[in-house]
């Protein structure tokens, strides 16, 4: 077993619930042993350093001071979530590069006595982590189901493979390390071209026509390429791609259906773990057919609520209904 | 700070009028570098336009990255701080890993929306508040809270948009993936006393 400090994220224990589980599933078998980062809070997101630098990187740091203190038997800290990998990743960068951002933000978390030594850890991503210290022959030996004849479309998003200032990836516009961790599993990984394009991120909020842009290119090229899924390893790119596929199709008048899953999804699946465990069914652009190439049946999402009894008959009622069938994401 | 100013001989009422006073607009430029978060190289721009090109959404920008930065450095401070580049910027990072000088592209932006905010100069609200309203969350609980920030934010900002939402929030709901309380971290007290020092901090700067 090798040892990481783990920093899950909010999107871990919330949207990206999936993510979470299906890590948890596959730490085993790939030898991970993953100490959660006691009492973490949030990164920030790509919110809090718009607002004002100095909080937003003594938020960040409070995270590198637990787990400094916490860090026994090893020095890594694992993210899973992009933007919580690159905040972490920068924040330890930036003190570096700029000793006065560190002389402020340890000010700032001596109030709450605490301190951190910029380098003393090492901020890696997960997929960063299964590469290069698992190793792709253990993920092939833990295999019990390939994932032959799933088509599917790497997709990583921004803010892993960039800004790289460690130079941790192969490329940081056309990295190969997803493909090839995809293809240890059996799967038949399409050449994506935009792989490392962008998914609009929280543009979806503040700025909607310009992420279904963005989300419609992305999902017409994996379609393009017959894809049968795309593979992800973002939180905000699964969501964006996922939950606002429907709004996307309602603005330009498509009728994409293109799932979105977790890599460590799939790997749980290679792993012959069960769909519910991997968190399997929480998507919202069900991924159903896809997954029924490779002989899997989808489990209906565990927390679906019973449907409830019509408050009043429905002729009682003056008003359109929604037909029984409808999906939430037409 | 000297104040020297620039002599004039000849007006040219039909050029823009030169900053004033010269010098403090001038220093725009390092202002800027300054609030940025590590060593920005800002001043090494060479205005290639290599950020611009390689922009996944500057058709809906005022000014490309390399236009902005260029006003930066003419000292057109009010400009700069209006335009909606750095709001409509996604933080891709194309720019950064693609700038023959290293400039910290997308964290210049970052410093450009909190300096806007602060000069309450950017005239769509809808992308300050969003960050606020998530930023008002994390300091009370010390984590996001994704149902609190949907909620509040399309209530203000696309309270029209609100009911073509609902199915898609019952959706996230069914599937256990949207909670409806806030997760709290244990060291609250400690928490918002280091960002309450970071804050004394920065208006210090």
């Amino acid at each position: 077993m090798t040892k990481y400090l783990l920093y899950p994220g909010c999107s871990l224990e919330s949207n990206a619930r999936a993510y979470h589980d299906s890590l948890m599933a596959i730490s085993g078998p790939l030898g991970l042993e993953l100490e959660e980062i006691h009492d973490w809070n949030c990164c920030g997101a790509t919110e809090y350093v718009g607002i004002s630098l100095t909080p937003a990187y003594a938020l960040i740091s409070r995270n590198l001071a637990l787990a400094a203190k916490q860090a026994n038997g090893t020095r890594t800290v694992v993210a899973p979530c992009s933007a919580c990998y690159l905040n972490l990743a920068k924040a330890d960068y930036y003190m570096r590069e700029s000793p006065r951002l560190g002389v402020k933000v340890n000010t700032a978390l001596a109030a709450g006595d605490m301190h951190y030594t910029p380098g003393s850890l090492q901020i890696r991503h997960l997929l960063d982590v299964i590469m290069n210290d698992i190793g792709l022959e253990t993920v092939k030996r833990g295999v019990v189901r390939p994932l032959t004849g799933l088509r599917v479309a790497p997709y990583l998003g921004c803010m892993v493979p960039r800004p790289d200032y460690e130079h941790r990836w192969s490329n940081p516009e056309y990295p190969t390390e997803l493909d090839r961790v995809l293809k240890a599993l059996g799967a038949e990984v399409i050449d994506f071209p935009l792989k490392t394009h962008c998914c609009g991120g929280h543009m979806t909020q503040i700025g909607p026509d310009v992420a279904y842009e963005l989300i419609r290119r992305l999902v017409h090229a994996a379609a393009e390429y017959r894809a049968d899924m795309m593979v992800t390893l973002c939180p905000m790119c699964q969501l964006n791609i996922d939950a606002y596929q429907g709004e996307m199709n309602r603005h330009f008048g498509t009728n994409y259906r293109m799932p979105i899953l977790f890599f460590t999804q799939l790997m749980g699946l290679a792993f012959g773990k069960d769909p519910g465990e991997l968190g399997i069914g929480r998507e919202l652009v069900n991924a159903h057919a896809a997954l029924a190439r490779i002989g899997v049946e989808v489990p209906p999402a565990e927390a679906a609520p019973a449907p409830r009894k019509p408050r009043r008959p429905k002729e009682a009622l003056p008003m359109p209904h929604m037909p029984e069938d409808m999906e939430v994401n037409q | 700070m000297t104040t020297t100013a620039i002599e004039v001989e000849i007006e040219r009422p039909d050029l823009p009028p030169l900053p004033q006073p010269p010098i403090a607009d001038l220093r725009f430029l390092e202002e800027v570098a300054a609030a940025t978060a590590g060593v920005s190289r800002l001043e090494m721009c060479i205005q290639c336009g290599t950020c611009g090109g390689s922009c996944p959404p500057s058709a809906d920008m005022d000014h490309t990255p390399r236009q902005l930065f260029a006003m930066i450095r003419a000292g057109m401070r009010d400009e700069a701080l209006r335009s909606n580049t750095p709001w409509i910027c996604v933080s891709c990072y194309h720019c950064v890993v693609r700038c023959p000088q290293g400039v910290h592209i997308a964290d210049v932006m970052y410093t450009l929306k909190s300096m806007a905010i602060r000069a309450k100069l950017y005239k769509d609200s809808t992308a300050p508040d969003f960050s606020q309203t998530f930023v008002d969350f994390v300091e009370n609980y010390g984590r996001s809270f994704e149902f609190g920030l949907a909620t509040r934010h399309y209530l203000k900002h696309y309270p029209l948009r609100l009911p073509g939402m609902v199915p898609k929030g019952f959706g996230m709901l069914a599937r256990g993936r949207m909670d409806l309380t806030p997760h709290r971290i244990e060291g609250l007290d400690q928490f918002r006393a280091i960002l309450a020092r970071a804050k004394e901090l920065e208006a210090a700067s």
